[in-house]
């Protein structure tokens, strides 16, 4: 398992119901559903990846978060998880409401557009960044939703959600010392993970 | 072979099946009171102690029970026996699987071809009709007769996934895992209308009889067998056809034209033709019209969302069954889009669901063939929910 799946998975109490969104080969809700005895469900877009987890005994459906999310019944999950996609999906501020319409907190974790490599390859040759993170040309990148650590946190505060935990991870997704400062974070984290509640009304 | 030619056989070869007999019988939905009701069934594999392994196998329109055993008239190997057995996925070595020929069936179960209690003669045509749920209410008094409270899964493809969704619906507490495949939670126009030309074509035979052919010793065998050539032919699709057969011509000398005789326009000539020919004349052997028409009615009526106020959520509302939903790529039968349908209500029940598309261009009979995939999922499942159901605590 990913490091920052590990760290996934810390963030989530025992026998919680979960459903991770973009699943992948379902390495993640096995592991909560062995260690955790979570209710673990996925959604996953790659057909294979879908056989492999269902062949697997994993409650997995084929699905993406921009149309699925929408059927399920307001507070469904204690936890609904989104690793690494959000940059991807079609509508990244209706995934995030729906995320937790549907579930009581959202753990969200996607690539740092502002990381420090991406801001000077940018200033010093004028064309679009490329890093070992962001490694497809901008003509074929499924990635069309980028955004900054600071670019999340307004769009957290404009939609009222409360910000429970937040990490910057290095590439390989072990924990950076960037805790205290977002600034910091921004800069020189590549990747963020978010553990989001609504706020009480 | 010239369906025309078949020798008839009114009430086909005489075998003995297992059968149970409920003299209570079964209140229909249309207000008949079917009484007695015999139901006839297979089994395999052994009902543990505790009464918890116990799959039941539905099977499609033309099925029957004798899954994964030879077919007593056909002589063929099961239906699904490439699927149920020692070590296949649904394994009989670890699970008690049974099958029992539906209702209005004609492979032992009451239908048209039993004796109304009433008047002492055959039903025929005059069988009453009945829906999804009249055939599974008859599998659950199968199942109290044979002690099992709840059942471990309940599986169907095509038509025998309709059962399976009935069961979630009707009897949530008595299905642990269900798994629908190559099915839909309605029967749709298109299909409705491939059942009526069926229909029709059985009724536009002359030895028809209104139904009551048996009492002239005469089948409607020949619009029998073009229900089936045609309803053959929306079981595959266009990519397995033409690999099959493509635009092949027969050479044998059984149908070559001698250059004597004037050409026949309408000969055999194609293989395509050669081979829905076969099935329809084959199909006629084994099957009866008024089953046909009994059954593909039932599956005709099958609309689940509009029992229920119109929303598929509310059958499967609290639902602790466990789903997985299966469709094939090129089923144009019941496609994929019906299947998502039924996971997007699931979903809104809040229901456990997985939901796999297998690519596959073998159309909606793919479920019946060899797709490696599709062993896999079914296989994984089952493990899956046996794990879950803690069924197997203690082997590890």
């Amino acid at each position: 398992m990913r490091v920052d799946q590990r760290l996934i998975a810390e963030m989530i109490a025992p026998r919680a119901r979960v459903l991770d969104v973009g699943s992948g080969d379902g390495t993640l809700i096995d592991y909560l559903y062995r260690t955790r005895s979570c209710d673990a469900r996925g959604i996953e877009i790659d057909m294979q990846n879908v056989t492999q987890s269902v062949a697997h005994g994993l409650p997995v459906m084929h699905g993406d978060a921009d149309h699925d999310l929408a059927d399920y019944p307001d507070g469904t999950f204690d936890y609904v998880v989104l690793q690494r996609t959000l940059q991807a999906v079609e509508r990244p501020r209706e995934v995030l409401r729906q995320m937790l319409r549907i579930g009581r907190y959202a753990i969200v974790s996607f690539p740092n557009f502002g990381h420090w490599r991406l801001r000077l390859q940018l200033l010093t040759t004028g064309r679009m960044p490329m890093t070992s993170v962001w490694s497809t040309p901008w003509y074929t990148t499924p990635n069309i939703h980028p955004c900054t650590i600071r670019d999340f946190l307004v769009l957290c505060e404009e939609e009222g959600y409360v910000v429970q935990q937040w990490l910057a991870i290095d590439e390989d997704g072990a924990r950076a010392p960037w805790r205290r400062s977002i600034r910091l974070a921004n800069l020189f984290g590549e990747q963020a993970m978010f553990l989001l509640r609504r706020a009480e009304p | 072979m010239d369906i025309s030619a078949l020798p008839i056989v009114a009430d086909g070869p005489v075998h003995e099946h297992r059968t149970v007999r409920l003299e209570g019988g079964l209140d229909l939905e249309c207000g008949v009171h079917l009484a007695p009701l015999e139901i006839a069934y297979c089994t395999y594999g052994t009902l543990s102690p505790a009464r918890d392994n116990a799959i039941l196998v539905c099977h499609a329109l033309t099925g029957d029970q004798y899954l994964a055993e030879q077919h007593p008239l056909t002589g063929k190997p099961g239906w699904w026996s490439r699927m149920v057995g020692p070590g296949l996925p649904i394994d009989t070595d670890r699970y008690f699987v049974v099958c029992s020929n539906v209702l209005g069936g004609c492979m032992g179960t009451t239908g048209p071809r039993s004796v109304c209690a009433e008047n002492g003669k055959a039903w025929d045509s005059a069988f009453p009709p009945i829906t999804m749920h009249d055939i599974v209410a008859a599998q659950a008094k199968l199942i109290d007769h044979l002690g099992i409270g709840r059942l471990f899964a309940v599986i169907g493809g095509s038509m025998g996934g309709m059962q399976a969704l009935t069961w979630a619906a009707d009897f949530p507490d008595r299905v642990f895992a269900a798994m629908p495949i190559a099915t839909s939670p309605f029967h749709s126009a298109q299909n409705i209308a491939f059942n009526e030309v069926s229909r029709q074509a059985i009724f536009a035979d002359p030895d028809w009889h209104d139904g009551h052919y048996r009492d002239f010793d005469a089948i409607p065998a020949r619009g029998l067998g073009v229900a089936r050539m045609m309803a053959h032919i929306t079981y595959l699709s266009e990519e397995a056809l033409s690999r099959k057969f493509g635009r092949r011509i027969r050479h044998d000398a059984a149908t070559a034209v001698p250059a004597s005789s004037s050409p026949s326009l309408f000969g055999e000539m194609f293989e395509v033709e050669s081979y829905l020919r076969h099935q329809g004349s084959s199909f006629v052997r084994r099957f009866d019209a008024n089953s046909y028409l009994t059954i593909t009615r039932a599956m005709d009526y099958f609309d689940l969302a509009a029992e229920h106020d119109g929303d598929l959520a509310n059958p499967f509302r609290k639902s602790q069954t466990r789903f997985c939903v299966v469709s094939f790529s090129s089923d144009w039968l019941f496609p994929t889009s019906q299947s998502r349908l039924l996971v997007r209500a699931l979903n809104r029940a809040g229901a456990n669901v997985s939901f796999v598309e297998i690519e596959s261009d073998r159309g909606h009979d793919a479920f019946l063939l060899e797709e490696p995939d599709f062993d896999r999922t079914i296989r994984g499942f089952i493990n899956g929910a046996a794990e879950h159901a803690a069924l197997l605590a203690g082997e590890g």
